[in-house]
């Protein structure tokens, strides 16, 4: 099985739990849990290769010349976060699934949940960094849905505007590292990037992609100074903080720390900046746990602490640290995500999450008290559980370090200051919530969770003992060959027993156990001191902060936007003509070996009509009229240019144009104003004449330069093959449905959604019609003239007939698809003209977006139908048959597809024009412009 | 004659560009359709222009180029669908509004007396 499934298969079920019913819950949940299981078998079924220390690896090109791949690698670290991610998923859908009210949309919660667990496979799987980062900044955004769940309360938003700001700024930032680490190393792949070897730590910008990728790392991972959101991020649904941000997410800044570590790690800038933040974040979080009245609270500063433990152990930049930073990795997120999912539950079943009216809840729920206490235990480092072990290690570590000189000795200290803070919050945690005394205060009594919610947390519970007691049987292979992931080809050995002896680190762990048992029995004291500090609302400070950064982004906004169109517009053709004229500066005019054709009486004579009619446009352009009748003669001109140069399909197709678009103008002159105020200062005419000037100067040179020089065209193969492989001799028409189709499928789109978006923009208009003109005529209410509606209904069935002719010829001669819809609808809209909307609606129904809609689908199935025969999409295909009477004739697939632009061309000109012309017969009203 | 179509297009340009700095919904929208004169006929200069030699196959001996001309057959069409676009949104804006300025909203003083003294 393709690993690239791993990821694809939970993108899928994105939608999975939209599908099912959302009354009935349990469903809900078992349709959400199929795709990330089998992603888990997939996961599994590679396993024993992986653990063998090989890489799998599935990569797609996209566009390899500038590093564009689509490409997914699992090694031995992807695997440990890949199991934890689908492990723990799977447990957290079965939980959510009974901590979830029935009021709040399940399927919807589930495709969040989804969508983050899929972006997290992402991360960790990509064997390339820009994809990487892709699915980086989609966790960013699946947890802001996720945080901001129930946004009906403001602390949700809130929360989670705030973790998508810091996530996202650090993904910014990381994205601008990732790009340099591309160009310093030549290639994005990851395996060119882990195979680099000291290029990075070398290169003279290592300072600045270390503190990019870092910002990118520590803002994910909550490390000090950007810890403040993960505490905001809490008033997330708690099987999401079980899983974001214990388990999951915030490990993403670790990972990305562990897969850069090879190629980044070898300096002392990381070994300075990532243990002392890592050692800040750890001892602040420990502090700031101890008084959080919130049991949600408690357990996030605990994370962060946690988190700060982890990144110093891959500061220290030792081999046993770095594995030490794995295993505890694994050790967290297990007893994390039971400890989150125990206080759902205590949550759940007391309605409130303030340790000071939850006490004695033992009594009320021994089984659930068992099963945290356990896991809080495991929190505090006490032997025979996960935490222990890894705790050990890294206190073994600490003792190594040399990082900061002489001061080095400090590094064990404060590791064993921060190792009793923390066994103090989890005594806290397990005597306020489960002894001491009663509840106070509560709204309902406490007890025991449906049985199937519990599952879970025994689940991870049984693993905190499980590893604690028989480490290296259970993850002892996978912390190998992630270890040899992170730190290349040597391994150390890694000391996974329970007891090594009488020790340091033991001394240390003793040391921290009777400190922190001594810390909380004197915690009164602690919490009178801590009293006097001011509590910091991170919430305030940042809102003061975001609303400073707006403010000074709209200053600098008000400088450059003017909020004025003409005043963009001059902008852009000023540096349009730089553009244009630039490149022209080392041309030479003419260009070699050119005969020059001679100037006949016709050209001339088509030039003048052009240059006069376009320049009488502009001169009575504020005549708007007038105006309109001008801009076809250009119009004219030019189809007439298009005839006269071998172009017979185009001069059809600009004729129809025009009398469409004349028939548009009039209409919308209706709308508007008959003429144009005079308003240009004479400074801005000089201006836009000069602009004007000088780019018809560009054009016209370019022009000249461009039909002064000898062309090199690809035409030749189309007109080689138009008669044997399109079926039609009329080449261009052959281009657009058969050789380009895909191209002409797309413009016919375009069309399509040019005219809904025209549909959409007339409808619920609030008309502006006034009843008399500029001069205070009144519109003329004549009825349709006689004549007009006796010629256009005897025309129609003659012009249907020219447009079906011109359609069918199409293949061969000119004509086609376009411009028969162009001239049917004329014939239509004739109709219109001469008798007018409700005439035709008693006698005539037309959906015109059906016409669009039954269009576009004609083409696409065309072009799908091709698949039936294994030939790729829009492969046209054609024959000649023999009829009786008819005699030989052809039937060509690509007549089919033709039909589609012909029905689009319609019903887009008809929607148009018939929705403008409707608009007209509402009774206007008298009122001058409000 | 290259002179007479380069003459033509740059001409095109310039009344088109002219028309698009002006301050009215309904100039600009004169102005867009003088550029897709122009744009069009660059586009199909561009595969030569020769007399009485359509891509009509048995036509004649020799054919002028026909990829020009289907890239500007579409155009035309699609240029149609963006000028209509554009002249509703000048009358929904106009309706909206109140006025036809391209800016949305009219000066607040009349420069056409300045102009005139």
């Amino acid at each position: 099985m393709n690993i690239a499934w791993i990821i694809v298969l939970p993108l899928l079920g994105v939608i999975a739990p939209l599908l099912a019913n959302p009354t009935r819950r349990n469903q809900v949940a078992w349709i959400t849990a199929v795709l990330p299981f089998a992603a888990l078998l997939i996961t599994l079924y590679h396993a024993p290769a992986i653990l063998a220390g090989e890489v799998v690896q599935q990569t797609w090109y996209w566009i390899p010349q500038i590093g564009l791949t689509l490409s997914f690698r699992m090694d031995g670290l992807a695997l440990l976060f890949t199991l934890l991610i689908l492990g723990i998923g799977l447990l957290i859908i079965l939980y959510a699934r009974y901590y979830l009210s029935s009021k709040d949309p399940m399927g919807r919660f589930y495709s969040y949940l989804i969508l983050f667990m899929a972006a997290m496979l992402g991360i960790v799987n990509s064997g390339n960094l820009l994809q990487m980062w892709a699915f980086w900044e989609l966790t960013s955004i699946s947890s802001f849905l996720l945080i901001g769940f129930w946004s009906s309360t403001g602390k949700a938003r809130k929360g989670a505007r705030m973790a998508l700001t810091i996530t996202g700024a650090g993904g910014l930032a990381l994205l601008a590292g990732i790009l340099l680490i591309g160009k310093v190393v030549g290639s994005l792949e990851l395996e060119a990037v882990l195979n680099s070897g000291r290029l990075l730590v070398e290169h003279q910008w290592y300072p600045v992609i270390l503190a990019l990728v870092l910002i990118g790392a520590f803002t994910k991972s909550a490390q000090f100074p950007f810890h403040f959101w993960l505490p905001h991020a809490m008033s997330a649904p708690t099987p999401v903080s079980a899983y974001l941000h214990s388990a999951t997410m915030v490990k993403a800044g670790i990972f990305l720390l562990a897969r850069m570590f090879p190629v980044l790690s070898g300096h002392d800038a990381w070994f300075v900046t990532v243990s002392l933040v890592g050692l800040a974040t750890l001892l602040l979080g420990a502090y700031t746990a101890l008084f959080k009245h919130d049991l949600k609270g408690l357990l996030a500063y605990s994370t962060i602490s946690h988190l700060g433990l982890i990144t110093l152990l891959l500061g220290m930049g030792t081999e046993l640290a770095a594995v030490a930073a794995l295993f505890h990795i694994v050790n967290h997120a297990v007893f994390k995500a039971s400890l989150f999912m125990g206080v759902g539950i205590i949550d759940h079943e007391t309605g409130t999450r303030d340790m000071r009216q939850i006490n004695g809840l033992f009594k009320y729920m021994p089984h659930t008290a068992v099963l945290c206490i356990v896991a809080a235990l495991s929190m505090a480092g006490v032997p025979l559980l996960n935490g222990f072990l890894s705790k050990e290690m890294f206190f073994a570590e600490t003792l190594e370090q040399s990082a900061i000189g002489a001061l080095s000795w400090l590094i064990p200290l404060l590791a064993t200051i921060a190792g009793a803070l923390s066994v103090a919050y989890s005594l806290r945690f397990i005597h306020d919530v489960f002894f001491n005394g009663e509840p106070k205060g509560l709204k309902k009594t406490p007890h025991e969770p449906p049985r199937y919610m519990r599952i879970p947390v025994e689940v991870l519970v049984a693993l905190c003992i499980l590893v604690g007691i028989f480490p290296a049987l259970l993850v002892g292979d996978l912390l190998k060959s992630a270890g040899v992931a992170v730190l290349g080809g040597t391994l150390p050995y890694i000391p996974l027993y329970i007891w090594h002896g009488f020790n340091l680190p033991l001394l240390m762990s003793a040391l921290a156990l009777a400190g922190g048992i001594g810390i909380y029995a004197r915690r009164k004291v602690l919490f009178q001191f801590q009293s006097h500090f001011k509590e910091v609302d991170a919430n305030e400070r940042f809102d003061a902060w975001l609303y400073q950064v707006i403010t000074f982004i709209r200053r600098i906004e008000a400088l450059i936007d003017k909020r004025s169109l003409q005043y963009y517009l001059a902008w852009l053709s000023v540096a349009l003509l730089i553009l244009l004229a630039a490149p022209l500066l080392n041309l030479s005019l003419v260009g070699d070996n050119v005969v020059i054709t001679p100037l006949t009486a016709e050209v001339w004579a088509g030039t003048a009509l052009i240059a006069i009619a376009a320049l009488a446009t502009v001169v009575n352009n504020r005549r708007r009229l007038f105006a309109a009748l001008l801009i076809s003669i250009v119009g004219l001109g030019v189809s007439l240019a298009f005839a006269r140069f071998s172009a017979p399909d185009l001069a059809l197709t600009q004729i129809s144009v025009e009398v469409i678009t004349t028939i548009l103008l009039l209409l919308a002159l209706f709308f508007l104003p008959q003429t144009t105020p005079k308003e240009s200062k004479p400074g801005r005419l000089l201006r836009d004449i000069g602009l004007a000037g000088i780019f018809g100067g560009i054009m016209a040179t370019l022009t000249y330069a461009m039909l002064t020089r000898p062309i090199e065209t690809i035409s030749d193969y189309f007109l080689a093959n138009s008669k044997t492989g399109g079926g039609g001799t009329n080449v261009v028409n052959v281009i657009l449905v058969d050789f380009r189709g895909f191209d002409t499928f797309g413009e016919i789109t375009v069309l399509g959604i040019a005219a809904l978006g025209i549909y959409k923009l007339t409808a619920g208009m609030r008309l502006f019609l006034p009843a008399t003109n500029e001069d205070g005529l009144p519109w003329s209410r004549d009825k349709y003239p006689l004549i007009l509606k006796q010629v256009s209904q005897s025309i129609l069935p003659l012009a249907l007939l020219i447009s079906a002719y011109i359609f069918l010829r199409g293949h061969n001669l000119p004509g086609g698809g376009f411009i028969a819809g162009l001239i049917t609808a004329i014939a239509i809209v004739q109709q219109y003209i001469g008798h007018g909307n409700d005439w035709i609606q008693k006698r005539f129904y037309a959906n015109y977006v059906g016409f669009i809609a039954a269009g576009l689908s004609i083409a696409l199935l065309t072009g799908l139908g091709s698949w039936l025969w294994q030939k790729p999409f829009l492969t046209s295909w054609f024959d000649y048959f023999t009829w009786p009477v008819f005699g030989k004739f052809e039937l060509a697939s690509a007549m089919l597809f033709d039909l589609g632009v012909y029905l689009t061309v319609v019903g887009a000109a008809m929607l148009i024009l018939a929705k403008l012309g409707q608009l007209t017969v509402v009774e206007p009203y008298s009122e001058k412009e409000d | 004659m290259e002179i007479a179509i380069a003459f033509c297009i740059g001409l095109l340009s310039a009344c088109g560009l002219f028309l698009i700095l002006r301050g009215r919904t309904y100039p600009v929208v004169l102005g867009l359709t003088l550029l897709t004169y122009a744009v069009n006929l660059f586009l199909f200069a561009s595969g030569q222009l020769v007399k009485g030699q359509p891509p009509i196959l048995g036509s004649g001996s020799s054919y002028t180029d026909p990829l020009p001309q289907a890239l500007v057959l579409t155009a035309i069409v699609i240029g149609f669908a963006m000028t209509a676009f554009v002249v509703i949104l000048a009358i929904r804006a106009r309706a909206d509004l109140g006025n036809d300025h391209v800016d949305g909203k009219s000066k607040p003083k009349d420069i056409t007396k300045e102009v005139e003294q």
